[in-house]
């Protein structure tokens, strides 16, 4: 399935992927000053951007084959997509008992602590379809949505 | 091919779905004592204090029997097996014949041989029913007692807190969640339960239930110390629920011996959750890993291979998120080693209430506490699962922004670029 | 300590109505002039340390930033002008040298903005480059005094030459100066369309051999990372003499950009200052020269042209002539305009002389002599599009070389502080943290565009002439006119006042 991933080698830190999904993912998905601005809580990315100077990098779910978040999860609102491959949260059913963290190895599930608390992952942008805002708002290509192998 | 499941929880689903993913016409039927479309069970103390609405508690959407073929026999008992003639007896006397079996009977309460234990208002706290029950009568300020500070008993009083109870906790160790947490975590997480109003008797425990007219009037405890109340919670803890396989020629130890593909000493009969003994990665010993996502994976690992499918879950190792009102927490291993083999490395924060434990043997992480920073604590149990020599990066684990970027380059990219360098199974 | 009599240069202004507190500017400037306060949950700036690269204003997702320049007035003076007053004031307090990166930014005269081009009306017919062909192919080198045929076969030998799809070059610029990412940018953009870049005295890093085919390797005064592979790697060799920031001055690289990739690529040692001498110590005479090219010709069995790049100062056609006649293939003048990495600021803004005249003058005195054949010119030093390149062919430059207009390109924004080292597009860097802001990818991709735009521009423009090949324009003084110069400024252009 295609993927997001990460050209640590060329991303410059600045965390727009990071602004940008918080945006695509809150009540104003069109609007990046009312979401920030506007919405009573901060909204949350999906993506997270790790820094160790030099180097830093941008990781989000990675819609494991093997999702243990979709196996531990005690009330199964975590579930991968048969067909997509794609890992949601349904977050209506999500009680916020964390057991997704405790299991998820890249550490890609955040707190949503905003309203009820939920479990808040990358959904690929699913909903809106085409190519992840992530993606389309890393100015250095430094994440690429690809399902093909790279040659070293 | 006719398989059996008996339960109905995340083993008894996790079989399904697994049985599913290699044989999708395959007979499958599956009993359950419960009346109940499948539930959580983890979700009841939710479900007490209605953060959890009844529509919710469902594990599986309400169509899943349907979807998935399953005949879902609920609210019937299997009362034993007839292992030589493949067939399992319900308690209505009915006989039905399998060709793979699967126990998935899960755990019951331990409940001690006290005194006064059939008063009314006396209960458990692992089923539905339970709290079901517990609802019903539960009225403000209505004075409980939790026998039990472990997982089960604190989730319990907290849910109690929630409905307005005034919650004491009894509990024989000398501090709370003895399982997951040292003293010093412990310590930290009891004065947080304190603050919302619950009160401990650590090292101590019920002797006797005391009753007026067949109803709960109070508790002697062990020290001789009588306090009045109007409902007690008895969560003491959970076994292996093996009536069935009891008076069997299937192995048990405390639960049914398993190997790595979940079968059991009769071919074709499969066991797998919390009834199931499997083997421990840490411990390096068969043990029961009461825990959900170990119960689901077993499941599913033993509905693949009762299919004919081949797939080996080699172990697990105990590990939980939990949190209190809003404390969390997240554990796993062993958390209060003893002997030379093992480094501690700790962080603490007494004012914050963080604390972060990190147990290493041979260079490999085997057991960590998490203490309110949860956040990304999955990496740690991911290291723990793939035993990773943390040696190279041991300094940096106590980090609060601990992650892949602390990791060597080679083994970082590997796990993170899996799917373009070496592409994947499709 | 005493107070600083300096002032900001720049405002940074921040619309609150706008912020979201993403703190992007924070990460992104690495002048640190944008700081999170964390008390007041606000992003704050420092002004006196911006330096107007508009990185923040760029990756700003809601744009809610603006830079100005810093309204504090002086007393208006003509003669003390505010940047000359800062200056005594930086003087006075470091007592060192003012040091400056780019080119020249002073209002001296820009003669390209004083030539026309002509066009076709009439008389002869236009050409639509887009139904014609059209032929930019350049070839640079000596080329023969005349051309044997027999059988109809050329059987002159001719001297090695340096084949160009576009009469345009990326100039030399140093890895220790840029960063590998903006070589690497560079090379494959040369690659892609068929023209050359340039090492600059930074020796050849490892990962650059494949762009051999496109690549001159310089061998400057300090001659750093210069060994018999690296002659053979590249498709010409350019002794580097001068350089129009900074005529008759050498260079310096501090220790700090010398990391391990820089220490192995120059082959000196980690941390150490790559200084490189102002003159060559074994050159102090056109016989000199003539040694070193030939040595050099040797050193590659005479199978590659050989360059000489000096900055163009006052006799310049002279020391031109002097270098065709030891030998030369190729002679690069460097204007006044010249960008540079580092630069003394006096010398950068009151040194040399103007490209356009220099070139005049040269192609003037090489075709008196006779000897305009034995080399090809190649001159740079402010070309900053398509019609500057038009007009140098016309004055008399085989081809262009161009360095800052490239890097424009790829991200610089001007901002003249190459010298510190804290680019924040990642150019003229070596910190790790900023090189990597320059995906080389997309770098190469927009020089490439940038040479792809130009060679469309000049079709048209030649086109419009009525002349299909670059070569038919080359000295071709008449398709340019004068305005607004002086007689004597187009006498040294050769070029007829506009209405003669």
């Amino acid at each position: 399935m295609k993927r997001v991933y990460a050209r640590e080698e060329i991303c410059g830190g600045c965390k727009l992927c990071e602004v940008h999904c918080a945006v695509a993912h809150s009540q104003y998905p069109h609007d990046i000053i009312k979401a920030f601005l506007k919405q009573e809580t901060k909204p949350i990315a999906r993506i997270l951007v790790e820094e160790g100077r030099p180097i830093s990098f941008a990781l989000q779910c990675r819609h494991c084959e093997d999702a243990p978040c979709t196996k531990a999860c005690i009330t199964g609102a975590m579930q991968k997509d048969p067909v997509t491959g794609i890992v949601t949260n349904d977050e209506t059913r999500c009680v916020g008992c964390w057991t997704c963290i405790l299991v998820c190895p890249f550490g890609a599930i955040k707190r949503d602590e905003s309203e009820h608390k939920v479990a808040s992952k990358c959904d690929l942008c699913a909903t809106v379809g085409g190519t992840p805002v992530c993606v389309q708002n890393c100015p250095n290509d430094a994440l690429v949505f690809t399902d093909e192998l790279w040659r070293r | 091919m006719h398989y059996v499941i008996v339960g109905n929880s995340a083993a008894a689903i996790g079989a399904v779905e697994g049985i599913r993913s290699v044989d999708p016409n395959g007979r499958i039927t599956l009993f359950s004592d419960e009346p109940y479309h499948t539930y959580s069970r983890p979700l009841i103390s939710y479900y007490l204090f209605g953060k959890v609405t009844e529509d919710k508690m469902y594990y599986r959407p309400l169509d899943f029997y349907e979807r998935q073929g399953v005949e879902a026999r609920l609210g019937t008992k299997v009362s034993s097996l007839m292992l030589e003639e493949k067939m399992v007896v319900l308690e209505s006397g009915e006989r039905v014949s399998y060709d793979r079996l699967i126990l998935a009977t899960g755990g019951k309460p331990i409940l001690p041989p006290m005194p006064g234990r059939e008063l009314e208002g006396v209960s458990s706290f692992l089923k539905w029913e339970d709290v079901k029950g517990l609802e019903k009568t539960l009225f403000p300020g209505a004075r409980t007692l939790v026998i039990g500070a472990g997982l089960i008993g604190l989730k319990a009083a907290e849910a109690l807190v929630k409905r307005g109870a005034q919650v004491t906790v009894v509990e024989l160790a000398n501090r709370v969640l003895s399982a997951i947490l040292d003293e010093s975590a412990a310590a930290m997480v009891q004065e947080s339960l304190e603050e919302h109003g619950v009160r401990f008797f650590l090292e101590n425990t019920v002797a006797e239930i005391l009753g007026t007219e067949g109803k709960v009037s109070g508790v002697r405890l062990q020290d001789g110390t009588v306090r009045e109340c109007d409902r007690v919670v008895i969560a003491i803890g959970v076994s292996p629920n093996t009536n069935l396989a009891k008076d069997t020629e299937l192995m048990l130890n405390r639960g049914v011996l398993v190997d790595e593909f979940m079968q059991t000493s009769v071919a074709g009969i499969y066991a797998a959750g919390d009834v199931a003994e499997g083997y421990d990665i840490l411990y390096r010993q068969k043990r029961v890993l009461p825990i959900l996502p170990n119960a689901y994976k077993q499941g599913f690992t033993a509905g693949v291979n009762v299919a004919g499918g081949s797939q080996s879950y080699r172990g697990g190792f105990a590990m939980n998120s939990i949190g209190f009102f809003d404390l969390p927490m997240i554990t796993a291993g062993i958390v209060k080693p003893e002997g030379d083999e093992f480094t501690v490395m700790l962080a603490a924060d007494k004012a914050r209430r963080l604390y972060k434990k990190m147990v290493l043997r041979e260079g490999k992480i085997v057991g960590f506490i998490a203490l309110n920073q949860i956040d990304r604590a999955g990496i740690l149990t991911g290291l723990m699962d793939k035993e990773v020599d943390v040696t190279p990066f041991q300094d940096d684990l106590l980090r609060e922004d601990f992650g892949y970027v602390y990791f060597p380059k080679e083994y970082r990219q590997q796990q993170l670029l899996k799917g373009v360098l070496e592409g994947e199974p499709s | 300590m005493t107070i600083s009599m300096s002032t900001p240069d720049f405002l940074i202004e921040r619309d609150r109505d706008r912020c979201i507190k993403c703190q992007v500017c924070v990460r992104q400037c690495a002048n640190e002039a944008h700081f999170w306060d964390e008390e007041e949950q606000k992003v704050k700036a420092n002004d006196a340390l911006c330096v107007n690269c508009h990185r923040c204003v760029t990756y700003c997702p809601t744009h809610a930033l603006t830079i100005r320049k810093y309204p504090l007035e002086f007393r208006e003076n003509a003669n003390w002008t505010a940047s000359t007053i800062k200056a005594i004031y930086r003087q006075a307090e470091t007592g060192g040298i003012l040091l400056t990166g780019m080119g020249n930014d002073r209002p001296y005269p820009i003669f390209w903005d004083h030539l026309l081009l002509n066009a076709s009306q009439v008389t002869n017919p236009s050409i639509d480059p887009l139904r014609e062909p059209m032929e930019l192919k350049t070839f640079l080198g000596r080329k023969p005094d005349q051309l044997k045929v027999e059988d109809g076969h050329l059987v002159e030998k001719i001297p090695p030459q340096l084949e160009l799809e576009v009469p345009i070059m990326f100039s030399a610029m140093s890895y220790g100066s840029i960063s590998l990412n903006a070589i690497k940018s560079l090379a494959a953009a040369a690659e892609r369309v068929g023209i050359m870049y340039n090492t600059g005295e930074g020796g050849l890093h490892k990962d650059l051999y494949k762009y051999g085919k496109n690549t001159i390797v310089q061998v400057a005064s300090g001659r750093f990372g210069v060994h018999p592979e690296y002659l053979q790697a590249g498709a010409a060799i350019e002794i580097k003499i001068g350089q129009g920031a900074k005529p008759g001055i050498g260079g310096h690289l501090p220790g700090e950009k010398v990391g391990l990739e820089v220490s192995q690529t120059r082959m000196i040692p980690e941390g150490t200052d790559a200084i490189s001498p102002a003159p060559h110590h074994d050159i102090y005479s056109i016989e000199d020269l003539s040694q070193l090219i030939y040595s050099l010709k040797e050193a590659t069995q005479y199978q590659k042209p050989v360059s000489v790049k000096i900055a163009a100062v006052h006799n310049i056609a002279a020391i031109a002539s002097g270098i065709a006649r030891a030998g030369a293939d190729i002679i690069a003048i460097d204007g006044f305009r010249g960008g540079t990495g580092a630069a003394p600021l006096r010398t950068r803004d009151n040194v040399g002389i103007p490209i356009e005249l220099a070139l005049a003058a040269v192609d003037s005195r090489l075709r008196e002599e006779g000897i305009r054949n034995q080399v090809s010119l190649v001159v740079g030093g402010s070309i900053r599009n398509s019609a500057d390149v038009v007009k140098a062919i016309a004055l008399g430059a085989d081809a262009v070389y161009i360095a800052t207009a490239a890097l424009v390109a790829i991200g610089c924004h001007l901002c003249q502080k190459c010298n510190t080292g804290k680019c924040n597009w990642g150019i003229a860097t070596q910190n790790p943290q900023l090189v990597k802001r320059l995906n080389p990818e997309i770098g190469a991709e927009r020089a490439a565009n940038l040479i792809m735009a130009w060679e469309h521009e000049i079709k048209e423009l030649l086109g419009g002439m009525g002349i299909n090949a670059v070569e038919s324009l080359r000295g071709n003084r008449l398709m340019l006119r004068g305005v607004g110069l002086s007689d004597r400024e187009l006498n040294i252009l050769g070029v007829l006042p506009a209405g003669e």
